[in-house]
């Protein structure tokens, strides 16, 4: 029987479970004894001046071995942004703070002491003098207070172009509704916060272990930051504490690291407290959606239209790029004949905006999913419906929308009755309408979202996604694997030892996996995106069975045999001659006369598209807004699932942060750009307490673009819960007059919403 | 500095200590007893939770003098000659984990949890383990992982009482 497709158990928990993971924070290693600790002083403001820093306090400190501005990093050099040429290039992100500050956590000087507790008492010690400059916020910054004087404008740039929309886009359509939405601020928050070690060997080689989610791109972060061949870095990756998005490359605190590490001929450490993680790691969302959708009044969607704004922070990074996305799935799984999307990118005094789970594809969906509610609500269709009639039919040959995504498999309606019979959607229909019915305080709301995703891109249509896999079957009847991919939770060790061993018949708990090292694989794309199943799952199957074929003509050479009369025995995990079961020779014996190794690189012809459908059941009680989420019941169409165990527990990690936006987590600013959430005890990150356990729903739609058949799961469950909840919330109290609440849908906002839509009623 | 005599994991340990250090820093930096882990600055995530004296207590809020005179247990103390402890199998059964960050802490917290209330219901393992963050299992499988190894248990207890009688 094959072992693909069942659920095997993890083989990396007994270290996780007993001595604990080795995290950066925990690394013992001869290459970093007597390391220095750095400490980053920040920016306390959300926009200044910098008039002068005085260093010479901290200086005198107890332990203190040094304090470094942004003059001692002068000959490193300067990065332009992400995307340059579409994001203006004067807004360039220095490794520490220069003249200006422009967000309450960048860092500005760096602090070294010999002992962890004495930094954080000398970080104090350094005179940092500010002349404050008004805060420029919000979606709407204007250009009063500008963030680079250089750039004279907080506009980062645009994607597409907003003087070409259609002012006739929605003519015909017998009903139009428009709805301004805000997809907030979030935290990605990783249990385990941004850390980093690094010492200089003798040969002006760097090592670099960072927690990352793809070593091969921290190097090259790291290099280019540094100004130095890339040759001359080494990242390994040690057990990483989850990322969601926010630990690719290299932040500017990684790089002052590994410079003071050089600078001070001295190996150097640093761990971020859950402070700096809050106000310092880059942040999600913070998209703002003027959604406009229209249609006929039997529920035919016939045109719909967003802008966005993406707040991009005080730095262009990555979230600067992620409008491209949304404005890619902008019509997700309908076929709607007229549809536009434009986006407008500012700066703002607050962290910058990076990758968080979905990155830039949550967006597009939570915005359409509002929009299909508010168009069912607006003709008093019910959402089911409105989606059924709208999704595009089953396709099995890829699927090109106007926005140039091409959609690789689907059966979007399938997915949707599926998850709407799965949770006894009329049943609730016909409990929410007796609670209605009778003016029950507690009133039910369901929330449907259908989606499809986008996982495992490369980098446009002439670069193919791939990734690259190398299998060794040693002599003693171990294996080794080396891959591309950068798990951090995933099972990779457990995924991959799955799909080598169904090729090898070597047992998994043979079967070692190895990443993260740049010496030993030295280009790789990570993990994220949810790509790594897709590209290094299958790099690691075609690895495997092309490393059968080399082995099946040195069998074939040593049994003296032709290698077309050759059988491949799993369950020996040897080669027989065909009709003669004496005449066998093993892997092992071959790999013990020479390396039996195979290194490949797995090409897929583009992007798959995942799908499904989120129903989510809330209760509101309706005299304090106060929201509990009941159940979330999930489709989500991933392709062929390798292990449903690892899979389901993508899932439900993704549903636990997709609900968490819709009615919990907000990273709130004041308006003088202080953050007010910066500590687990002010950002309402989710608890157990707050979700329900999920119901999930299997689908599998193979995707023909690899032979595993498997697209990405790791995002999915975040991109159908958000809209989901938020969804079943406004559906819970529709029939007081409430259209639509803003995420997070708090108590205190459903509240108003509540008070809002009923002017005269009890105040 | 101050003396402090502590038993970890059922061994005596002593040493001198700065009297402002984290119990969960003497774990980690004095011991070398690295699964605990330090998640947050204010006492929320329960990353760095540890038994003292059998109740499950977040060690960064404890200082490393305070447990002088008293018995810390780990994760580490918490499986016997190589076998997992139950609660510590349940996870890796049910796939608990994932990450692993919150994971020593949070399979202390079950353990201390299901000290108190050995047959939980889930609405009581949620609340017992609140205070516990993880980020990447959306705690579906973490509290299936207790309800599991409370069931374990209480299979085991009833077939020794069917043995006593």
């Amino acid at each position: 029987m094959s072992i693909l497709g069942t659920r095997v158990l993890r083989t990396e928990d007994p270290k996780f479970l007993t001595t604990g993971g080795v995290y950066t924070e925990d690394l013992v290693d001869e290459r970093l004894d007597g390391a220095c600790h750095v400490f980053f002083v920040r920016s306390p403001l959300a926009h200044a001046r910098i008039n002068s820093i005085d260093v010479s306090a901290a200086l005198e400190a107890p332990g203190v071995v040094g304090v470094y501005t942004a003059a001692d990093l002068a000959d490193l050099p300067v990065v332009p942004p992400s995307a340059a040429g579409l994001i203006k290039a004067e807004m360039e992100h220095r490794l520490l703070a220069t003249d200006k500050v422009r967000f309450v956590g960048e860092p500005v000087a760096a602090v070294v002491t010999q002992d962890p507790y004495q930094g954080e008492d000398a970080i104090e010690l350094v005179e940092v003098d500010y002349d404050p400059l008004p805060a420029a916020l919000g979606f709407d910054p204007g250009d009063d207070s500008l963030l680079y004087e250089a750039a004279g404008t907080n506009v980062a740039g645009y994607w597409g172009d907003a003087s070409a929309l259609d002012p006739e886009l929605f003519d015909g359509c017998e009903v139009v509704v428009k709805q301004t939405i805000i997809n907030q601020r979030v935290a990605p928050a990783p249990m385990e916060t941004r850390a980093a070690a690094a010492v200089w060997g003798e040969d002006g080689r760097l090592t670099a272990w960072i927690p990352n989610q793809g070593a091969q791109g921290t190097k090259s972060s790291l290099a280019s930051r540094l100004g130095i061949d890339e040759g001359l870095v080494r990242v390994i990756t040690p057990d990483v504490g989850g990322a969601f998005g926010a630990k690719f490359g290299a932040d500017q605190e990684h790089v002052v690291v590994a410079w003071i590490a050089r600078h001070l001929g001295r190996a150097a450490r640093w761990t971020e407290t859950r402070y700096e993680n809050l106000i310092a790691m880059t942040h999600g969302r913070a998209q703002q959606h003027t959604v406009t959708i229209g249609g006929s009044r039997d529920g035919d969607v016939q045109a719909y239209r967003l802008e966005i704004v993406q707040d991009a922070g005080a730095y262009p990074r990555i979230g600067a790029v992620l409008p491209m996305l949304t404005i890619l799935m902008t019509t997700g799984p309908y076929d709607i004949p007229k549809a536009e999307a434009v986006a407008k990118v500012v700066v703002t005094n607050t962290t910058p905006i990076g990758a968080y789970r979905g990155a830039g594809r949550p967006e597009a969906t939570a915005a359409l999913e509002r929009a299909i509610d508010l168009f069912a609500a607006e003709i008093g269709a019910d959402p089911g419906d409105v989606r059924r009639k709208n999704l595009l039919a089953p396709f099995t040959e890829p699927h090109r929308t106007a926005f140039g995504a091409l959609y690789d498999t689907g059966d979007y309606v399938a997915a949707l009755d599926k998850a709407l019979s799965a949770a006894g959607y009329a049943e609730l229909r016909k409990e929410q309408a007796e609670r209605r019915a009778s003016g029950d305080v507690r009133q039910l709301g369901i929330g449907v979202a259908s989606y499809v995703e986008i996982t495992g891109m490369g980098d446009g249509e002439d670069t193919p996604p791939q990734e690259n896999a190398t299998v060794e079957v040693h002599a003693d009847g171990t294996a080794t694997i080396l891959t591309g991919t950068s798990p951090h939770g995933q099972g990779h060790a457990t995924a991959w030892a799955m799909i080598a061993s169904e090729e090898l018949g070597i047992p998994i708990e043979k079967i070692t996996l190895k990443w993260g090292d740049t010496d030993l694989i030295p280009e790789g794309g990570g993990t994220g995106g949810s790509r790594s199943l897709q590209q290094g799952g299958a790099a690691v199957q075609q690895a495997a069975q092309e490393l059968i074929e080399e082995a099946r003509l040195r069998a074939a050479a040593e049994l003296e045999a032709s290698a077309a009369d050759l059988v491949f025995d799993k369950s020996r995990s040897a080669f027989n001659v065909a009709g003669d079961p004496d005449a066998s020779v093993p892997l092992t014996q071959l790999a013990a006369s020479e390396r039996l190794l195979i290194r490949t690189v797995f090409s897929q012809p583009g992007a798959t598209f995942p799908f499904g459908t989120h129903v989510a059941v809330v209760e509101v009680d309706t005299e304090t807004g106060k929201t509990t989420l009941q159940r979330v019941i999930t489709v989500d169409d991933a392709g062929t699932v390798l292990n449903p165990l690892l899979a389901e527990g993508q899932r439900h990690g993704g549903i636990g942060q997709g609900a968490a936006q819709a009615f919990l987590e907000e990273v709130v600013y004041d308006a003088d750009g202080n953050p007010l959430t910066t500590s687990f005890a002010d950002y309402p990150i989710v608890s157990a307490t707050e979700v329900p356990s999920f119901e999930l729903a299997d689908m599998a739609t193979p995707t023909t673009y690899n032979p595993l058949g498997a697209k990405g799961i790791g995002e999915a469950g975040s991109i159908g819960s958000t809209p989901a909840v938020q969804n079943a919330v406004v559906d819970a109290v529709a029939h007081l007059g409430v259209r639509h609440i803003d995420m997070p849908v708090t108590s205190r906002r459903v509240w108003q919403a509540l008070q809002a839509a009923q002017p005269g009623s009890e105040q | 500095m101050t003396h402090i005599e502590v038993t970890v994991n059922g061994e005596k340990r002593s040493g001198e200590v700065e009297p402002r250090l984290l119990l969960v820093h003497y774990l980690r930096e004095v011991l070398g007893l690295r699964a605990a882990n330090v998640g947050c600055d204010t006492t929320s995530c329960g990353a760095c939770t540890v038994l003292l004296d059998g109740k499950s207590v977040k060690s960064c809020t404890v200082l490393a003098v305070q447990a002088s005179g008293h018995e810390v247990t780990t994760a580490e103390g918490l499986s016997v000659d190589g076998e997992l402890h139950p609660v510590q199998a349940a996870f890796r059964q049910n796939h608990g984990l994932q990450c692993g960050f919150c994971t020593p802490g949070m399979v202390m917290a079950a353990v201390g949890l299901l000290s108190e209330n050995p047959h939980p219901t889930e609405a009581q393992v949620r609340e017992g383990l609140e205070g516990n963050l993880c980020r990447c299992t959306g705690y579906h499988n973490i509290v299936r992982s207790v309800l599991a190894a409370a069931d374990q248990a209480n299979a085991a207890d009833q077939a020794n009482t069917e043995v006593t009688a």
